[in-house]
């Protein structure tokens, strides 16, 4: 290839203006001149797109906590070091590589958040939601998470302690949520619909069953 | 010092709007395509990810904070696409149309996405940097928040947490340092800590004296307190 051009740390000018600003014309812009050159094939966008749409998202994540409210074993082992556990599940590659799972309790609510970016555990979650991702989100949720759940409807007893992890390295956080009350006699399968997005953010509680 | 994307604390945003669980994962169609341009460009192995990182947040103020998520996205991979040199100016203006790439034979298959998405990029290597602390222990990080090795550097302290007292929770193992990484400086692994701050001693009106602020911080960003 070409010099690659020096790293600048700084610039003064930004090559993206050349491109339309109308952000739909800008993606199809840059994939058009990227596709005549070779340098990416459209049918392996497709594939990137399916996978995060239909494939990979929030139900392996409800599989693993489900299997940790049903199987102490299990739980123990995740809790310990939760990486090689999830995987054994099939649950791994980008974004997923560290994954560590923090545990609620009466006393302890976990909430994970990335204030610098968008880091989230993919290979569990998918692609995270657009609050996720908001400067709103990003901002107050490391020094107002109360009045953060309570944009969520969800509200903490004052001596449950809230523990917010901000996803500074590659280390990808779950939660796992408090089981509900009055499941004991429910199967894996049944819980695993329990078990919401929000709640293995933080953002949320599970379902309690009907 | 700052960049705008360092926002952990500001006021000022508004309320967080919840969506459904079952939203769409890509609300317009040029996000997902934003999202895989992105990361098929990614597999042509000309940056890493903290180098992608920095390119976004190198946006300037005013582009980081109308664009929006995958606009940020799509602009810092033409800005990369650049300064890396893959693409030139005229490509991007669209003047070069089909001449043929030399990276091309790197071009992501589409029956490769699986395997190559699957596989990941594990951050943690082996380290030579003896680990400094335990958990348990008092710290304090860097003040002010910045990269020490390139001035206006990409950092992973966030402002928020800079000169704060907090205390190692637990050990992560070696991971590659992004202050050098996203410079081309070499991975530098060094040890990679949880270290937990009370509420109290980051903001000025903690909303509850229980609760605490993780952050995984590098050793060097660390100085025992």
């Amino acid at each position: 290839m070409t010099q690659p051009a020096a790293m600048p740390h700084d610039d003064h000018d930004h090559p993206h203006a050349l491109l339309p600003p109308e952000p739909a014309l800008r993606v199809k812009a840059l994939e058009t001149i990227l596709t005549r050159k070779g340098l990416i094939d459209p049918a392996a966008l497709d594939e990137i797109i399916d996978t995060y749409q239909n494939k990979i998202g929030p139900q392996n994540g409800a599989r693993v906590v489900a299997k940790a409210w049903a199987d102490p074993e299990f739980k123990r082992a995740l809790l310990e070091d939760a990486t090689p556990v999830v995987a054994d599940l099939g649950f791994y590659g980008r974004q997923g590589e560290h994954i560590v799972v923090v545990e609620n309790t009466p006393e302890l609510h976990n909430m994970v958040v990335c204030t610098l970016c968008s880091c989230y555990p993919w290979p569990l979650l998918g692609i995270p939601p657009g609050w996720y991702k908001s400067d709103a989100y990003r901002a107050r949720a490391v020094r107002e998470p109360r009045k953060v759940l309570a944009d969520f409807g969800v509200s903490l007893p004052k001596d449950t302690a809230i523990r917010v992890w901000d996803s500074t390295a590659e280390i990808r956080y779950l939660v796992l949520p408090m089981r509900p009350e009055g499941t004991e006699s429910l199967p894996e399968d049944e819980l695993t619909a329990l078990v919401t997005r929000d709640s293995m953010i933080g953002t949320g509680l599970p379902k309690v069953p009907s | 010092m700052t960049r705008v994307h360092d926002m952990g604390g500001r006021f000022g945003d508004g309320s967080v709007i919840p969506e459904a669980e079952d939203a769409p994962v890509f609300p317009q169609e040029w996000h997902g395509r934003a999202l895989a341009v992105t990361l098929a460009a990614g597999f042509l192995g000309q940056w890493n990810i903290d180098i992608s990182r920095h390119a976004r947040e190198r946006l300037s103020p005013k582009d980081y904070t109308r664009f929006s998520y995958y606009e940020k996205w799509i602009s810092g991979l033409a800005d990369l696409l650049i300064e890396r040199g893959v693409l030139t100016l005229e490509d991007l203006k669209g003047g070069n149309g089909d001449t043929p790439h030399p990276l091309a034979s790197r071009a992501l298959k589409a029956e490769n996405v699986s395997a190559a998405l699957a596989k990941g990029g594990p951050a943690d290597r082996p380290s030579k940097v003896a680990m400094r602390f335990q958990p348990g222990q008092a710290v304090r990080t860097a003040h002010p928040s910045a990269n020490r090795l390139i001035d206006g550097g990409h950092t992973r302290l966030p402002i928020y947490a800079a000169g704060a007292q907090g205390r190692i929770l637990r050990l992560h193992g070696t991971h590659v340092l992004p202050d050098s990484n996203a410079h081309g400086l070499g991975e530098a692994p060094e040890p990679l800590y949880a270290v937990a701050f009370a509420a109290s001693e980051l903001w000025a009106n903690p909303e509850n004296p229980k609760d605490e602020v993780v952050l995984d911080l590098w050793q060097s960003y660390l100085e025992p307190a």
